[in-house]
């Protein structure tokens, strides 16, 4: 395979071997990780921007570290710290930023269709960190990579995504990403937060978590999005908890190799109960180790890109 | 050079690396992808057929080490580096298919530095095209082949390629 995008904006538009592509790229990445010396060459003197005009810590620090990794130099912007809060427009500060030589510029934004509107307009790199409700494809490729190393594949898995799909851009990318390399996925949670509409993306939607959990593989935890929200989606979290948070009792349900996955950060005792977060089936730190070598691989493979 | 001079100039190698290396529980093959990788297996089996020793050796990625990612055509593919470790007090062979400019071995010498220090660092190539960019020279070598610029060196290994053994040098 030729890897020949500068940009990663979505899921949606990779192929399947686009994807594997990034995942085995990321094997020799995660290499890297071991070794005494955990840092190579390949993007020494490119600059990477993480413009990030959404809160965000565990996305921006593991953007940087894979940056820094690579031994490109990197620069942080936060929207409070950035001329947006004076009024200047997002392309006019992307295009400052390239005017000043950024080879990259990760971006986290609040619109869905940020990433996706810069990319074509800049000859800087663009990774898209998360676009509101979107999509996050660096979290989605390192779900997808976890899923891969624990279980040895992807392909004719069962895996369920539970809690507040509507507003997840993780839910979006796992969706795309999991149905391009065959993998089985069904949505769960209240009937206001996981619409019948998302059965034309080629899922199953269901509103009743005990019927679900006994046959999937990997269970996807996500969290109720809040800031996302602008009314009341469900009654209160008393019931939310009641009826779709996986509990220790809930868990009991699962297979005993079944995956338990979270992209945090985590509501203890909401979507997930401590016990079973801390468990043994949890991988939700090897999600977060992964998502290292995958943004290296992403980095490296859309920084690196021929021009 | 048919499969029968492949194999001759792989097994002087081995006895070479035998003869200079009285320790050879502490030598590490490291093969570049990908020819570099069949070829060390090869120069493994034959120091073990030779010496009654088995011999370590692994992969170098040195992709990820190169000088001038984003200037060439095609964005090299990174694999995994596999090296049994530590690396410390032990000798390390890089082993190739092609030495040119010597720009891959620099690259190859600085994945192995990031692994830790070992007590030695050897090259073995089947074939020396010449043409340095760097001051590297290799320790063994199956085969010096003078060769215009222009020219090319066309390696064909059985397992890597699947095609019977050879080399031949092309007009480009």
């Amino acid at each position: 395979m030729n890897w020949t995008r500068k940009d990663l904006v979505g899921l949606h538009e990779l192929s399947a071997d686009e994807i594997n592509f990034v995942l085995q790229t990321a094997d020799a990445f995660k290499e890297v990780g071991t070794r005494e010396i955990k840092k190579v060459p390949a993007l020494r003197g490119k600059t990477l921007v993480n413009l990030f005009i959404e809160p965000s810590t565990r996305t921006r620090i593991s953007f940087e570290l894979a940056a820094l990794r690579l031994s490109a130099d990197v620069v942080n912007v936060t929207a409070a710290a950035s001329s947006l809060t004076k009024g200047e427009t997002l392309l006019d500060t992307a295009r400052n930023i390239e005017a000043l030589h950024a080879d990259i510029l990760v971006l986290r934004h609040n619109s869905a269709g940020a990433a996706h509107f810069l990319a074509p307009r800049l000859r800087t790199s663009i990774v898209n960190a998360g676009d509101g409700a979107h999509e996050h494809p660096t979290q989605g490729l390192l779900d997808l990579y976890t899923i891969r190393e624990k279980k040895g594949r992807i392909d004719g898995l069962h895996v369920a995504i539970i809690g507040d799909i509507r507003f997840s851009r993780v839910a979006r990318s796992n969706i795309f990403a999991l149905t391009k390399l065959g993998a089985r996925v069904t949505l769960v949670g209240p009937s206001t937060l996981v619409p019948r509409e998302f059965e034309q993306l080629g899922v199953t939607v269901s509103h009743t978590i005990d019927d679900v959990l006994p046959s999937v593989d990997v269970v996807n935890l996500l969290r109720i999005q809040h800031e996302r929200q602008r009314k009341e989606y469900f009654p209160g979290l008393g019931e939310y908890i009641r009826l779709f948070g996986l509990t220790k009792r809930r868990a009991e349900l699962l297979k005993p190799d079944c995956l338990i996955m979270h992209p945090g950060p985590i509501n203890r005792g909401v979507e997930i109960d401590s016990a079973v977060a801390d468990g043994p089936q949890s991988v939700i730190l090897d999600q977060v180790t992964n998502g290292l070598a995958v943004r290296m691989a992403v980095l490296y493979l859309c920084g690196g890109v021929p021009r | 050079m048919d499969a029968a001079a492949i194999r001759r100039a792989l097994r002087r190698i081995a006895h070479e690396i035998i003869e200079a290396n009285p320790d050879l529980a502490s030598v590490v093959l490291a093969g570049i992808p990908s020819r570099g990788i069949e070829i060390a297996h090869r120069v493994a089996s034959f120091v073990l057929d030779i010496a009654q020793t088995p011999i370590a050796s692994g992969v170098i990625d040195i992709a990820m080490h190169r000088d001038d990612v984003g200037t060439r055509a095609e964005l090299p593919i990174v694999r995994e580096t596999r090296l049994p470790l530590p690396l410390e007090r032990r000798t390390v062979i890089i082993v190739d298919d092609v030495l040119f400019t010597g720009r891959t071995i620099r690259a190859a010498m600085d994945a192995i530095s990031s692994f830790g220090r070992p007590a030695r660092i050897q090259l073995a190539t089947l074939i020396d095209r010449g043409h340095r960019e760097l001051p590297i020279r290799a320790d063994y070598v199956g085969k010096n082949l003078p060769t215009s610029r222009s020219e090319k060196v066309r390696v064909r290994l059985e397992q890597t390629d699947n095609e019977p053994d050879a080399v031949w040098l092309i007009d480009a």
